[in-house]
């Protein structure tokens, strides 16, 4: 295995009674593309919140290219390279498409204003909003805003890229066209973090899969065989598979 | 080696903004020769409405853009005043002097008042900014060489260092307050049309989203409110400069210098560079005709409030914004492809 490109060490956190993040160890390696899946509550959006930098861990270290990033804000870790989707779509509504992925790139990316117009651009195409360019951002449909959403994330230039449930609510032609687009994606070398309900889209793509449950970690390794386990059938099916 | 030219160009100029811009020309042109034309009562009145626009245009980037919703703006009002005073009588400075050194004291004072307040948020640092500024109603009401609780005012010798006539005086003071709403204008204008501009409309619409993306916020935050504080301190002297007296209630006055700039800002339209211009024609076009009214007026003004909040919650502007996408200042980016 390459070299981690981020390492969760003993990561916890909680709200009062609800441990969203229970002593969790994590590496991803450099080009590596992990899956996350896990029933609704069990943390999977809070584990993203932790490695983004959006909440602050109660205790563990977060390592990002053997550097401690426990401390930075969110940022600072999206200037290092590590950039991320929202579950719930947040775009700049009083802009356009756009100024939304120029925002990304001129401060994710420390790019001036012209060179982050030019990078918009690039991604624009990439994700298939170039049409949609002018228009103002809450104008968008749902699709169109979880694109907005990868098409900021990748503006940043990130090396390690974290996406929430960005295949949700898809068509199958459309679903298809994404997994296409993260295909490509992974040709440049860029780890990808993806938490994802639709999991065929997943197993396209994810060399290795991670099921959480209640904050921990309950199943890891290939993704078929994963799927295959009686962690996942209990958490999904609620059958005990020795039963 | 040549550069390759890229297939795509970006605008922000619109046939309206190219409109407004040559209208905003005319219009400065006629209101820097207003001494030509207007009396000293209409000079008094333009003098008191840039003030206030200044006042709503800072207030708007601070609450509007940067999401700093301060009801604690009298503070830089009221020190500016003082300062005047202060260096004008104490330090025998010319009073037209002492608006750019309120301006930069406003600003050095704003930061580790920035540095406290900052630790709260929402409600909170509203009300953080309002015993702030309580804070500075009580120091200077401490000041006996400045009048203490009672006030002072401007000695006649002061006054004549601005100019020997009278008319000068009305004419210099006309205009300084003409080149400070027009610098502030100005200034709010090519600030957000710059990357730090579009790093404050990327934290109004959403704060995480922006950090996420690299926008540093809490840098971004602080160098708004300090020059924000530094601007509404000259504001303040020179409000204080027109009114040639000054108190700490009538200095750090909540309702005079953050309650009706919160009207003016919210009635024409928050977060929008246009927004306190219309706000401001509209809360002087009630009070120049309905002031009579006594309390009546003010029960009006709260009616419009609520019908304007109702109606169009993104204020005047924004109603017309969204209806018609008009944009007087173009701070948008618009990408322009060939087939265009």
């Amino acid at each position: 295995m390459a070299a981690p490109i981020i390492r969760l060490s003993k990561v916890c956190k909680r709200y009062g009674a609800i441990v969203v993040a229970d002593a969790i160890d994590i590496e991803v390696a450099g080009g590596e593309a992990l899956g996350i899946i896990g029933p609704n509550g069990a943390g999977k959006t809070s584990l993203f919140n932790l490695v983004a930098g959006t909440v602050k861990a109660d205790s563990g270290t977060i390592a990002y290219r053997n550097r401690d990033i426990t401390s930075l804000n969110a940022a600072a870790r999206c200037r290092l390279g590590v950039s991320r989707s929202f579950q719930i779509p947040h775009p700049f509504s009083g802009m356009t498409v756009f100024e939304n992925v120029v925002v990304g790139a001129a401060f994710g990316g420390d790019m001036s204003e012209r060179e982050a117009y030019a990078k918009a651009v690039e991604v624009l195409e990439l994700t298939g909003l170039k049409a949609k360019a002018n228009a103002m951002a809450d104008s968008l449909t749902l699709l169109e805003r979880k694109r907005l959403e990868m098409a900021r994330a990748l503006a940043t230039g990130p090396e390690l890229l974290l996406l929430d449930e960005i295949a949700g609510g898809l068509s199958e032609h459309e679903c298809r066209e994404l997994v296409a687009a993260i295909t490509g994606l992974r040709k440049t070398g860029i780890s990808i973090v993806w938490i994802e309900h639709v999991v065929h889209a997943l197993l396209a793509i994810v060399d290795r899969l991670l099921v959480i449950d209640f904050g921990r970690i309950v199943a890891e390794g290939d993704p078929k065989t994963v799927m295959a386990s009686r962690e996942v059938s209990e958490i999904y099916l609620g059958i005990e598979a020795d039963a | 080696m040549s550069a390759v030219t890229p297939d795509w160009r970006v605008e922000r100029a619109t046939a309206t903004s190219r409109l407004a811009a040559v209208v905003a020309i005319v219009a400065l042109i006629a209101l820097a020769a207003a001494p030509a034309w207007a009396g000293r009562a209409d000079m008094r009145l333009l003098s008191e409405i840039f003030t206030y626009l200044a006042l709503a245009c800072l207030w708007n980037l601070l609450a509007g853009f940067a999401g700093l919703v301060s009801v604690g703006q009298q503070a830089y009002v009221g020190f500016g005043g003082y300062m005047l005073f202060a260096f004008a009588i104490l330090l025998g400075v010319n009073p037209l002097l002492t608006i750019p050194i309120a301006g930069i004291l406003g600003a050095l004072i704003a930061v580790p008042v920035a540095v406290l307040i900052f630790r709260l948020s929402g409600a909170y640092f509203a009300i953080g900014t309002w015993v702030m500024a309580e804070v500075f109603r009580l120091v200077f009401a401490q000041v006996s060489a400045l009048g203490g609780g009672s006030g002072t005012s401007l000695p006649v010798a002061v006054v004549k260092d601005i100019a020997e006539g009278r008319d000068m005086r009305e004419w210099i003071v006309y205009w300084a307050a003409f080149l400070l709403v027009v610098v502030v204008l100005g200034g709010t204008y090519w600030l957000l049309s710059t990357r730090r501009g579009l790093a404050l409309a990327a934290i109004r619409d959403s704060e995480v989203a922006s950090e996420s993306l690299g926008v540093r916020i809490w840098r971004t935050k602080l160098m708004i409110y300090v020059v924000s504080a530094g601007a509404t301190a000259m504001v303040g002297a020179l409000i204080f400069l027109q009114k040639l007296r000054i108190s700490p209630d009538a200095a750090f006055n909540v309702n005079d210098w953050t309650a009706y700039v919160i009207f003016i800002t919210v009635i024409g339209g928050i977060g929008t560079i246009e927004g306190p211009i219309v706000g401001v024609i509209v809360f002087f076009l009630l009070r120049e005709t309905l002031a009579d009214l006594g309390s009546i007026y003010l029960m009006i003004l709260g009616l419009v409030a609520i019908v304007v909040m109702l109606k169009a919650p993104r204020g005047l502007w924004g109603f017309v914004q969204d209806r018609f996408g008009i944009e007087l200042f173009p701070v948008r980016r618009r990408i322009r492809y060939p087939l265009d």
